[in-house]
């Protein structure tokens, strides 16, 4: 055949005869996809979220005759929660720069600090339903409280595990530095952060904001 | 990792300006929304749903750029890609929940005009 000689070496086997596949497999440094693996991770998450939101969206004017957004949720509270919520996403960013400075330290310090703002994020949000249940408004009680309770808890529950996994880090860039590895986690817990503090832009408006003007 | 690796890791995080901007504008489009609500701006709470889920869209998007450092070419597109298909999803998902069961909804009401004209 005298197309053979054209093909790339990397197409043929020691015979030279063809190969279907590369001879040898394409070089990736350790870790290299992680980002894009971990932000398919978080697009598939956002589907969850998605049809929390339209449950929310179709059930959220399903009152049975129990109380309304207008008579539950305090504006003041969830601007509160807000902006715990926006301060830790800063915080963390702060020690996403020390990291990149290597300073491990600064990067253990603004790990906490963005630790300390999730954990009163919850506690507000914590409150917040003991509030609601003290005063009836259980998820039982109507499908709005069902689709509130769904799409509020399920974020309060990835901000949960967002703290657990900032703690393992903080122990792990304790024990071992900011080697590769860890600044790797802390890549992925950033944009795990940083997307929380998105569907919270979403919970605020479609659900508190929008709430109070039906 | 060579130098090469190392300055697309290190663009890839943004700067302490970079943060500075995306936390300044996120309070700003934060605390407007708020704002409007709490004080009753607009008469017609239409508009105002209106204007803050425009305000929500928007740092929706701020916070994609300054804090999540999307752009078009991390991850050779593909990141972009990804996020893309998932906005295709979730619209499809929202618009046509909300569409189809309004219509469940609007159909099944049992004291509909054309049910209760065909009552004895």
């Amino acid at each position: 055949m005298a197309t053979r000689s054209q093909i790339d070496p990397a197409f043929l086997d020691n015979d030279g005869k063809p190969l279907f596949h590369l001879g040898e497999e394409p070089h990736h440094p350790e870790g290299s996809s992680t980002a894009l693996g971990f932000w398919i991770y978080l697009m598939s998450d956002c589907l969850i979220f998605a049809c929390l939101f339209a449950t929310y969206a179709v059930l959220g004017g399903n009152y049975a005759a129990g109380p309304g957004p207008r008579d539950l949720f305090d504006l003041n509270l969830v601007a509160l929660n807000t902006a715990m919520l926006l301060f830790s996403s800063i915080t963390y960013g702060f020690a996403m720069l020390a990291m990149e400075k290597n300073r491990v330290g600064a990067t253990q310090a603004w790990l906490a600090i963005t630790g300390l703002f999730g954990l009163a994020f919850l506690s507000i949000e914590l409150y917040e339903f003991a509030h609601l249940i003290h005063e009836g408004a259980t998820p039982q009680r109507s499908g709005f409280l069902s689709a509130f309770f769904a799409l509020v808890g399920t974020h309060g529950l990835h901000v949960t595990f967002g703290i657990v996994w900032l703690v393992t880090l903080m122990v792990q860039v304790g024990k071992k530095g900011l080697i590769a590895a860890n600044q790797r986690r802390l890549m992925c817990l950033s944009m795990f952060w940083h997307f929380l503090d998105v569907i919270w832009i979403g919970v605020f408006t479609f659900v508190y904001l929008m709430g109070m003007l039906r | 990792m060579s130098a090469h690796d190392h300055e697309t890791h290190a663009g890839s995080h943004g700067t302490m300006g970079s943060y500075m901007i995306g936390f300044g504008l996120s309070v700003l489009l934060t605390a407007i929304p708020f704002w409007l609500v709490m004080n009753k701006t607009f008469a017609n709470p239409q508009v105002t749903a209106f204007i803050i889920m425009g305000f929500a869209v928007v740092q929706i998007v701020v916070h994609m750029i300054y804090f999540l450092h999307m752009n078009t070419r991390s991850e050779g597109g593909w990141s972009m890609m990804a996020l893309i298909f998932t906005l295709v999803l979730v619209v499809i998902t929202l618009s046509g929940s909300m569409w189809v069961m309004y219509h469940l909804n609007a159909n099944m009401m049992p004291h509909m005009e054309h049910d209760m004209s065909q009552m004895p």
